[in-house]
């Protein structure tokens, strides 16, 4: 029964989300203040039956209802309940309930949390999110039924999640990753919101910003968790791949950290208001263009869900409709002519349109890249592959373009600015920045020029901005005051850059530095890496929930003391047979040392194994962690909620200006 | 989608292997969210100089596996990855350049299998665009600036003074606020 | 109209990526075809299975024929098979490659569910599959008299695969080379 009911409640879901695409759009276009005010209701209403859908799904998951095809093919009864309801989202149907979910978490979360909006904003904004949840919704119920019975013929147990998935990144990784696509859908609509409005003022970018920091930032930590989970779960060492379906992820993340400093020249001075829609509707358009390129096959990834160009055709139709009208609704309504407010060369302006076209040059790279093969094929001439070589030659010189100007920008002021100035304040950053570039890889041999580099911008950004939270202190009458005077927004821009040195410089620390060996290793058997010793001591068998496993164990030590014991496992699953290598990992926040067991060789207990040595790789996603911290730190800035009482008023005469 | 010409079963070397894994890729590739089983090494070779590992470790990432779903044939454990690793051990040994066994591999399985576009034919333009975009994109970014900065020289001159000396010391509070 | 007119930009842009994706649709990532096609078959000199002596390229000139990459461990090959025995019974050259296999079970296999083959080259270690291309079994490969590779099929051949790809491409072939 309750399948059924989590059936129902989708249709039901369905019949409101397109109520909500059209009545208050409607509304908003007549002035009709009845059907605008449906918008919030309609929001909360889809949310509850989208959450009982849901919720249907993963008790038929967690109570191993075997009757629904779902569950029969990607759950099994040995299955930790964890893992059980992480299930739910572990496939084509069940992620996209949770895409339906998010969404319509969002759509509702707009409507509560906006009370200083005028209606006439709030309703079109949650007609655009309506119009959103339409395409996702009918895609789950005609093509992608979730509900779908096994009935007669139920299975006595399921098929088994696949057991790669049978890890604490599946139960977060994609519920995060979603929050950052589909928080992108709320700029988005206040984009096209302010479009249709016909009057593209500044406000919609003070309005978007919180929304679209939370959604950077979640996508950030999504990002960073897939990155994390592949290094520890797949046994190779690796973090990013360059894949066609990390690549969807990772260019609504470049063109959303273009979005949030265009929206925050838009916000503070009026700015690049057509341009930081386009911007707006670009990186939602990347969101959709991802959930497309996993689902339809058309590049070939490991990552990709069982694909199907039948359902591919759906979600390019509905890609056209959602990027194709917004793109035409910019081209008609857009202001043609440039707005009024000027700013000099050397100005804050001028900086974030620097990091805006890196950011834009780097998204569209990794979108050409990514579609390459497609397009040559397309056109017949032939099969070429554009992977890891191509992407990292590239894209890192792009960044370290970027770094020069990031240095600069929390120093400079808006309007206009002195390059001296510039000079004064930042000449001891540089020199240190510099200094700290040439002799800190000095430390670990051999010298590195990449790392070098690395060094060199990495504390280049960070002394400029200590320089700059010195300077502030340092005006004001006391140094509480000074903090106090540092508002949240600050703070956020602080941490968030500083979040992005310590990446780079964990992502070239362990590019460059990382050592690797694969070699046959028997017990007793010693090898050296890296300065430390890893010794072999034995294998044993072990018993899990659901798999049967050899395990080694290893003991490294360093000067002959023992630094870690590790233990990793070549499991068998029971339910699929199918084997999988579980690498043992010694985190430090300086370095990895990682092993992974292969394959046994020959009779006398000997296996292939690989070692690792990587250092200060897991910088790279602390940064990504204080990058995601630091938006959400903005958030909490009390301009976003002063507006409060100027509102009611405005929204008669916003009605009758409109 | 499933037609006859995908259901071929790659090479396999031991008897419960084989008959596992062909069970096993057609499982996966009809059901599961990650397709490619984790790494399981399944040899381990012996240079002759740790040169060669070196640029043993670097080939094997350059090369795509034929068959596999977008993996480098370092980390495939699909018996074709196994062969051409095998192939880039004894190529290595005798003494052949990187580019001469980039050349063989990409003679034998066409440009598919290098993971770095190559710098002639239709590829080249891969190569160009990234410095293209950014050239574009800085033009377009100077022609706005230049337009800007002209009307903002414009407006300030037309205040006096004394009007611009307090507008920037009003402006300069405001920026420490901000 | 100008500054208008640039607006339109994005737009244009994304249609011509949307006809990309859409072409992308009906085209298969995976499939992949031979890099020796109009090249001469790869020179090998390998024994032949159940028999004496050994075969060279030279022994596959002078018809227009069919050689198919089978292995006993290949489950796909057992279902092409008694298809491949139509080709052959049909008057087809039909010559193997036995691959990465061993020759007693092979033999096993052939004796048990017949040869079409005229004669099958032992491939043990896959040198020949390498110096091919080849990257997983059944593969077959349409070789025309001169022994220059004409085209390759991944997968089971089945009647419709002979109908639609080799047949129309063997026909032509045959025309060539009788008409020199």
């Amino acid at each position: 029964m309750m399948p059924e009911i989590g059936h129902f409640a989708l249709i039901i879901a369905f019949c409101l989300t397109l109520m909500l695409a059209t009545v208050p759009a409607w509304g908003a276009w007549r002035g009709n203040v009845i059907a605008m005010a449906l918008a919030p209701t309609l929001a909360i209403g889809v949310l509850v039956f989208v959450g009982i859908s849901f919720g249907c799904l993963a008790s038929a998951f967690l109570q191993d209802d075997f009757s629904v095809a779902l569950v029969a093919s990607h759950s099994n009864s040995l299955l930790p309940p964890i893992y059980k309801f992480a299930a739910v989202w572990g496939n084509h149907e069940g992620s996209l309930m949770l895409w339906a979910l998010i969404l319509a978490l969002w759509t509702a979360a707009v409507a509560l949390f906006s009370p200083s909006l005028p209606l006439l904003v709030l309703s079109r904004v949650l007609s655009v999110m309506g119009a959103i949840g339409v395409g996702f919704l009918s895609f789950s119920l005609v093509t992608s039924n979730p509900f779908a019975r096994l009935l007669p013929g139920t299975p006595v147990d399921g098929g088994d999640l696949n057991p790669l998935l049978q890890d604490p990144g599946l139960i977060i990784h994609p519920p995060l990753l979603y929050m950052g696509y589909v928080g992108f859908s709320v700029a988005f609509a206040f984009a096209i919101a302010a479009l249709l409005g016909g009057r593209l003022d500044a406000s919609w970018a003070r309005w978007s910003r919180p929304w679209t920091n939370i959604a950077w930032g979640f996508l950030s930590l999504g990002i960073m968790l897939g990155s994390w989970w592949a290094y520890y779960e797949l046994g190779w060492g690796g973090w990013w791949f360059w894949d066609p379906v990390e690549n969807a992820s990772f260019m609504p993340w470049l063109a959303g950290t273009a979005l949030i400093h265009s929206l925050a020249a838009t916000d503070k001075r009026g700015l690049f208001k057509s341009w930081t829609v386009l911007l707006a509707i670009f990186a939602f358009s990347l969101s959709l263009l991802g959930t497309f390129l996993v689902r339809s096959g058309v590049l070939t990834s490991v990552h990709a869900f069982a694909t199907d160009p039948a359902r591919g055709m759906f979600i390019l139709v509905f890609l056209a409709l959602v990027v194709g009208g917004s793109l035409t609704l910019y081209a008609f309504r857009a202001p043609a002519v440039s707005s009024k407010v000027t700013f000099a060369w050397v100005s804050r302006e001028s900086l974030l349109l620097c990091n805006n076209v890196v950011f834009l040059v780097a998204t569209l790279t990794v979108l050409f890249g990514t579609l390459f093969p497609l397009i040559v094929d397309g056109l017949g001439m032939g099969k070429v592959s554009v992977g890891p070589p191509y992407f990292n030659a590239v894209f890192v010189p792009l960044m370290v373009l970027l770094v020069p100007f990031m240095g600069i920008g929390p120093v400079s002021r808006w309007k206009g600015d002195d390059v001296a100035r510039w000079r004064s304040e930042l000449m001891i950053p540089a020199v240190v920045a510099v200094v700290c570039g040439f002799t800190f890889p000095l430390l670990h041999a051999p010298y590195n020029i990449w790392v070098a580099l690395a060094v060199l911008l990495s504390s280049w950004l960070v002394l400029g901005l200590l320089q700059d939270v010195w300077r502030r202190l340092r005006n004001a009458s006391s140094p509480a005051r000074g903090l106090q005077r540092l508002t949240p927004g600050y703070c956020g821009m602080l941490i968030a850059h500083l979040g992005f040195a310590i990446c780079v410089t964990g992502v070239v620390a362990t590019s460059q530095y990382s050592v690797e060996r694969d070699l046959r290793m028997s017990p007793g058997d010693t090898q050296e890496l890296a300065g430390y010793e890893f010794k072999f001591i034995e294998v044993t068998q072990v018993r899990g929930p659901n798999f049967t496993a050899d395990e080694a164990r290893i003991e490294v030590s360093r000067d002959d003391v023992i630094v870690a014991s590790l233990l990793p496992q070549k499991r068998r699953y029971l339910a699929t047979g199918s084997v999988m290598t579980e690498a043992a990992i010694d985190p430090g926040l300086f370095r990895d040392l990682y092993v992974a067991m292969g394959e046994p060789i020959g009779n006398d207990g000997a296996w292939a194994m690989r070692l690792h040595y990587k250092p200060l790789v897991r910088w790279m996603w602390l940064g990504a962690i204080f990058m995601a911290a630091g938006a959400f730190t903005s958030v909490l800035d009390k301009r976003y909620r002063r507006q409060r009482h100027v509102v009611q008023s405005g929204n008669k005469a916003a009605l009758h200006g409109a | 989608m499933e037609d006859g010409s995908r259901a071929f079963v790659s090479v396999a070397d031991s008897g419960e292997w084989r008959a596992m894994k062909s069970v096993c890729w057609l499982f996966a590739a009809a059901l599961v969210v990650f397709v490619g089983p984790a790494l399981a090494l399944v040899e381990t070779y012996d240079f002759s100089d740790p040169e060669l590992e070196v640029r043993y470790q670097n080939l094997t990432e350059e090369l795509r596996c034929p068959k596999c779903q977008n993996q480098n044939i370092a980390d495939s454990n699909a018996p074709i990855a196994q062969d051409l690793r095998r192939l880039l051990h004894q190529q290595l040994e005798e003494g052949d350049s990187d580019a001469e066994i980039l050349d063989h591999m990409v003679a034998r399985y066409g440009e598919f299998v290098r993971y770095r576009p190559s710098f002639g034919g239709v590829s080249i333009i891969l190569w160009l665009a990234p410095a293209l975009l950014l050239v574009a994109a800085f033009g377009v970014l100077l022609l706005t600036l230049r337009s800007k900065s002209r009307a903002a020289t414009a407006g300030v001159a037309s205040l006096s003074v004394e009007e611009q000396a307090r507008l920037q010391s009003l402006l300069n509070k405001a920026e420490q606020d901000s | 109209m100008g500054p208008r007119l640039k607006l339109f930009l994005p737009l244009i842009l994304f249609a011509m990526m949307a006809i990309t994706l859409f072409r992308g649709l009906s085209l298969d990532p995976s499939e992949m075809p031979s890099a020796l096609i109009d090249r001469p078959f790869p020179a090998f000199n390998l024994p032949r299975l159940g028999g004496p002596g050994l075969l060279s390229q030279a022994d596959l000139e002078g018809q227009v024929s069919l050689l198919n990459v089978w292995a006993t461990w290949c489950v796909a090959c057992r279902v092409e098979h008694p298809y491949l025995k139509q080709l052959a019974q049909r008057g087809i050259p039909l010559f193997g490659i036995n691959y990465k296999d061993n020759d007693a079970d092979a033999q096993r296999w052939l004796d048990e569910l017949g040869d079409p083959y005229r004669f099958n080259i032992a491939d043990h270690e896959g040198t020949l599959g390498l110096d091919l291309g080849v990257y997983g079994a059944p593969e077959t490969y349409l070789v025309d008299a001169t022994g220059v590779i004409q085209y390759r099929h991944v997968g089971v051949v089945d009647e419709k695969v002979w109908k639609t790809v080799l047949e129309p491409l063997y026909q032509s072939l045959t025309v060539e080379s009788g008409a020199q």
